[in-house]
């Protein structure tokens, strides 16, 4: 018997706000897209036209098995050459607080695109919180799950700071998408959220 | 291990014979004759070939066993059924370029109006030359549009002239360890090579045929080019300071393992190339230069994708040249992607079976058409 193709669910819940986001026949820049495994979503579910920017080898190795087209890079210097305004959307998906220049990242995201997705884990989570609070030690949760002397994340921030960065720089939120483990978060996502997925724009 | 296409024949095409081919020096040259060879099922629609070019020395033998007089396959690792460039997919093209000694028309050739060899008075050849006399031959085999063109070094230059010369007729194109143009350093390395086969009393202003060529000027000249193709690191694996085991010590014959090496790699080569022809490919890899973003048309180059390949121990073209060419693809918003490999062995790594597994993964996936 012939097996019935179904399309498998979106396994990550920041994945699937994303797609949700992100309109169809969109030209999308995603910034550090790691194995490629979002972007190859959005060019299969809204038919993106995707370029991603990737630092590391193998990542760009399975990238390119998706049929992605990705630039070796890291994602702090990978940008100065896109003519302004030239991607409907630039997604910076848990890269961000690995990135060496924040301040310039984001700004540069906001020049080549139109609008600009970051997501990033909640330092202020509430499980984070107890940890630090009752145990005394730099917290280890599913969002954030590195010892501190391997973490890649050079940022540690919350939902909270990072409406006051937007506050400070004039940047809009167009839309905050606030998620746990097992969905969307309603109330008091700056306690209650893993991950928080921003829509800013200049 | 993979198997290897069967011997495979040098086939030879021959073009303008009554009017010349004229070059972009203005001079005419003609008849032509390009040495070239095929793997792989041509399609009947036409779609699935794949122009191979070869590095500055190569010839038209990519894949397979040697026959007749063919070099050594240069490529067998990458071409072949289920390889990177699996011959049961694609059809494989890969002619030598015009200049050369490998079968196509060079100043070896004889000159029909002398009954001699050219020598000195053949035409001097610019890549886009060899481009254009390659595309007689595609032309002739009634192909609209390449799959791919593709080639490491000279042969990245050769497959960026061709989308320059004729976009719109690929759709994906791979340079390998290439560039817009030679830098000042490149071309350096290139005038001690021609030097030293000039200054060989045996050049004799390239009019050595039928006579002793300028072997040990040729020798010196590939000895050169060959520490240049590889790394400090690869250099300090393979020979360190290790000494040969026939060493006289204090003498000015080979003691170090590196020496006998690239002495031997200079005595092999003169066997197999001519130094007039060395003469005339590195001036046209010299005269190379596609920078200012001349390649690209302003409409864009719709239906075409590049996949950019640099690695990281070469310092002869070094990566900041295949990040320059990308970064102008990124300003005109062509579809590119970009890998810098992390492999040791220099500028030859993309001819390195051991060095290339990484290349080889990255070109299979990306050959593969996109839905």
């Amino acid at each position: 018997m012939e097996k019935q193709k179904i399309t498998p669910a979106v396994k990550r819940l920041d994945h699937q706000a994303i797609c949700g986001i992100v309109e169809t026949g969109s030209k999308v820049l995603d910034l550090g897209c790691g194995n490629g495994d979002l972007l190859a979503l959005l060019v299969e579910r809204k038919g993106v036209k995707g370029q991603g920017v990737e630092l590391n080898n193998d990542a760009i190795h399975a990238c390119v098995e998706k049929g992605l087209s990705v630039f070796h890079s890291d994602i702090d210097s990978g940008l100065p050459y896109y003519p302004d305004q030239s991607f409907d959307y630039v997604i910076l998906n848990q890269s961000l607080q690995e990135a060496k220049r924040v301040e310039g990242v984001i700004s540069e995201a906001l020049r080549v695109g139109k609008k600009v997705i970051i997501g990033f884990p909640n330092f202020a989570y509430l499980e984070a919180r107890i940890l630090m609070f009752f145990g005394g030690r730099a917290p280890i949760v599913s969002s954030l799950p590195y010892e501190w002397y391997s973490t890649p994340n050079l940022r540690f921030l919350s939902i909270k700071d990072f409406k006051s960065f937007c506050a400070a720089k004039g940047y809009k939120i167009l839309a905050a998408h606030y998620l746990d483990a097992q969905g969307r978060v309603r109330v008091l996502p700056n306690l209650f959220a893993q991950n928080a997925v921003f829509v800013i724009t200049k | 291990m993979k198997k290897s296409v069967g011997p495979t024949e040098t086939k030879y095409f021959t073009f303008a014979e009554a009017q010349g081919f004229e070059l972009e020096s203005g001079r005419g040259l003609g008849p032509i004759t390009l040495a070239y060879e095929t793997y792989g099922q041509l399609n009947s629609e036409k779609t699935n070939a794949v122009l191979v070019m070869h590095a500055f020395s190569g010839s038209a033998h990519v894949a397979g066993p040697v026959t007749a007089d063919q070099d050594p396959a240069w490529w067998d690792f990458m071409v072949g059924p289920g390889k990177a460039l699996d011959t049961e997919k694609y059809f494989a093209i890969c002619i030598n370029v015009i200049g050369g000694c490998k079968g196509s028309t060079g100043p070896s050739s004889v000159n029909p109006k002398t009954g001699k060899p050219y020598g000195l008075d053949f035409p001097l050849v610019t890549i886009g030359d060899m481009v254009r006399a390659q595309k007689a031959l595609i032309d002739h085999l009634g192909i609209k549009k390449l799959h791919g063109v593709i080639g490491g070094s000279m042969g990245g230059m050769l497959a960026l002239q061709w989308i320059a010369s004729y976009p719109g007729t690929v759709e994906c194109v791979i340079p390998i360890a290439a560039t817009l143009k030679h830098s000042p350093q490149q071309i350096a390395f290139n005038e001690v090579g021609r030097q030293a086969i000039m200054a060989d009393p045996a050049w004799n202003n390239g009019d050595y045929y039928g006579g002793t060529p300028p072997e040990k000027g040729l020798a010196v000249a590939r000895m050169v080019g060959h520490i240049t193709y590889m790394s400090n690191d690869s250099m300090e694996q393979k020979f360190s300071r290790r000494l040969k085991d026939d060493n006289t010590g204090f003498k000015f014959s080979a003691d170090f393992e590196v020496e006998g090496y690239l002495q031997h790699r200079g005595q092999s080569f003169v066997k197999r190339f001519d130094a007039n022809s060395y003469l005339y490919i590195t001036k046209a890899m010299d005269y190379f230069d596609l920078s200012d973003a001349k390649w690209i048309p302003p409409e864009g180059l719709p239906g075409t994708r590049f996949l950019v390949i640099a690695f990281k121990s070469d310092w002869l073209y070094p990566s900041a040249q295949s990040q320059d060419m990308v970064r102008q693809l990124q300003m005109k918003q062509i579809d590119a992607t970009y890998c810098e490999i992390d492999a040791a062995y220099g500028h030859d790594s993309f001819l390195i079976e051991s060095e290339a597994a990484k290349q080889s993964h990255l070109i299979k996936h990306f050959l593969a058409k996109r839905k």
